[in-house]
């Protein structure tokens, strides 16, 4: 069996590591340099950053933070929030990104996904969505932190994002993100199940009871975690711990 | 004296995170498109992300391909990464057919895109997995890269392609995606290739590159 890949999220608002309840409502947590570290030093698989208030200058502002985290953590990191252009790409990369995440400016211009996957691999395009349940059951993409309505379906999105040479989708969930409350399985799994690309689910987890649910009926690839570990809810040893003894494999470092 | 690395910029991949990976184990690291840097250094370490194409016209265009081939036939350490490793081979089969450098006879293709349970998985395969001696065959890691890595040990794959040595002599190592073997690490000679990033895969990646600097 593949291992599931572990993800630390750290939600940034320059210069520090913030969290929200529904990508709102935003409360500062500390210097984001350390807490990447210590995940890095607990065994982490991968470090996601995501510029939070970017959309709103309509840039990324993390170069000192990139930089920081390329110089002394050897693993994968993914960075997004306000990357626009190939350009924006092509400066988060040098700084030492190895996977850039994408809402909003591909949601304007999709052509932008390609574009991307052409010129730097589709490896390190990651198609970012933020996924609000409507009353028909079905999913809504949104942007700038779940307020603004796309009107595309996230199944469809998804798949669209798949074709024009996305490596990899992150799924937010808007309605689940900051309330500890679980994650969205059914809306996971029915995503996943749909594309041939790895799919990361963010937004909800408050309990390792949660992670187990997700890994288990979610379909998943990766899992990301973000206030249970800046919070120190759980240990990521704890996290490995369980889900070894429920027969889920993750990497043991 | 530090040992003098050059990695090989020719514009793809991620260059600084292999080189900071390197300064990290000891190596003084100098990244360099200029095939004389590439003839007095001591090792070489060649990175690589994107289409394997791609890759062969850029080192081509800039004049490296022969400063390479001499480079490897002087016997000192040499280290592909990722696509760095796959264009180590004859022939890749990304988008088309693309002549490699061919330092290792075989072919690099699509990983199969379902498990040996018959159910489709995910390609690009994204994640860590552990890497073994191939099956049925003794190899050793005695004074290799792999020298100090524990068998199973985890180390960080993102690839679509996988490489397939005509001789199996030439793997090293294999992980399994799903039951199915795929190519980890290969070497001829003093030639090493890696298909996962050394540079992201934490404290085993970092042992592997210290190893490669000790050969």
């Amino acid at each position: 069996m593949t291992n599931l890949r572990l993800i630390a999220r750290l939600d940034i608002k320059a210069p520090n590591l913030i969290k929200g309840v529904r990508l709102e409502g935003l409360r500062v947590v500390g210097d984001p340099q350390a807490y990447a570290t210590r995940y890095y030093e607990q065994g982490i698989d991968e470090i996601l950053y995501i510029d939070i208030v970017a959309s709103l200058y309509e840039r990324n502002n993390l170069s000192d933070l990139v930089r920081y985290t390329a110089e002394n953590i050897f693993i994968p990191m993914t960075v997004g929030g306000g990357v626009r252009s190939l350009h924006d790409v092509e400066q988060l990369l040098l700084f030492g990104a190895d996977k850039i995440a994408i809402n909003t400016a591909a949601i304007r211009r999709p052509e932008l996904i390609s574009e991307v996957a052409k010129r730097f691999g589709s490896q390190c395009m990651v198609l970012s969505i933020e996924a609000k349940k409507q009353r028909d059951g079905s999913w809504e993409a949104y942007t700038d932190n779940g307020r603004e309505k796309t009107g595309r379906d996230v199944l469809e999105w998804a798949r669209m994002g798949q074709d024009l040479g996305a490596g990899e989708i992150l799924i937010t969930s808007v309605d689940q993100e900051g309330t500890r409350k679980g994650f969205d399985i059914e809306m996971c799994r029915t995503i996943s199940d749909a594309i041939s690309i790895p799919l990361i689910i963010s937004g909800g987890m408050g309990s390792i009871d949660h992670f187990l649910a997700v890994a288990k009926e979610g379909h998943a690839n990766a899992v990301a975690m973000a206030d249970v570990l800046h919070y120190d809810r759980l240990s990521l040893s704890d996290i490995r711990q369980a889900a070894l003894t429920n027969g889920i494999s993750v990497r043991q470092p | 004296m530090k040992p003098n690395t050059v990695i090989v910029d020719y514009g793809v991949g991620n260059l600084r995170s292999v080189a900071r990976a390197l300064e990290f184990c000891g190596a003084e690291a100098k990244i360099s498109a200029d095939p004389k840097a590439i003839a007095l250094a001591d090792r070489v370490v060649l990175p690589g992300v994107g289409a394997f194409g791609d890759c062969m016209l850029e080192l081509q265009t800039r004049g490296l391909q022969k400063a390479l081939m001499e480079f490897v036939d002087t016997d000192r350490p040499f280290l592909g990464i990722c696509v760095g490793m796959q264009i180590l081979h004859e022939i890749g089969e990304e988008f088309g057919q693309h002549e490699g450098l061919g330092i290792i006879a075989g072919r690099v293709s699509p990983i199969p895109a379902v498990g040996t349970d018959g159910y489709l998985h995910k390609v690009p395969y994204i994640g860590w997995s552990g890497i073994f001696p191939p099956e049925n065959k003794e190899t050793s890691w005695r004074n290799t890269i792999l020298a100090e890595t524990k068998k199973g040990a985890n180390v960080y794959f993102v690839h679509s392609f996988g490489a397939k040595p005509t001789n199996p002599e030439h793997i090293l190592a294999v992980y399994y995606y799903n039951g199915q073997p795929i190519t980890a690490a290969v070497r001829s000679q003093n030639v090493y290739g890696c298909q996962f990033h050394p540079e992201k895969s934490g404290q085993v990646g970092l042992q592997i590159i210290k190893d490669f600097l000790k050969l």
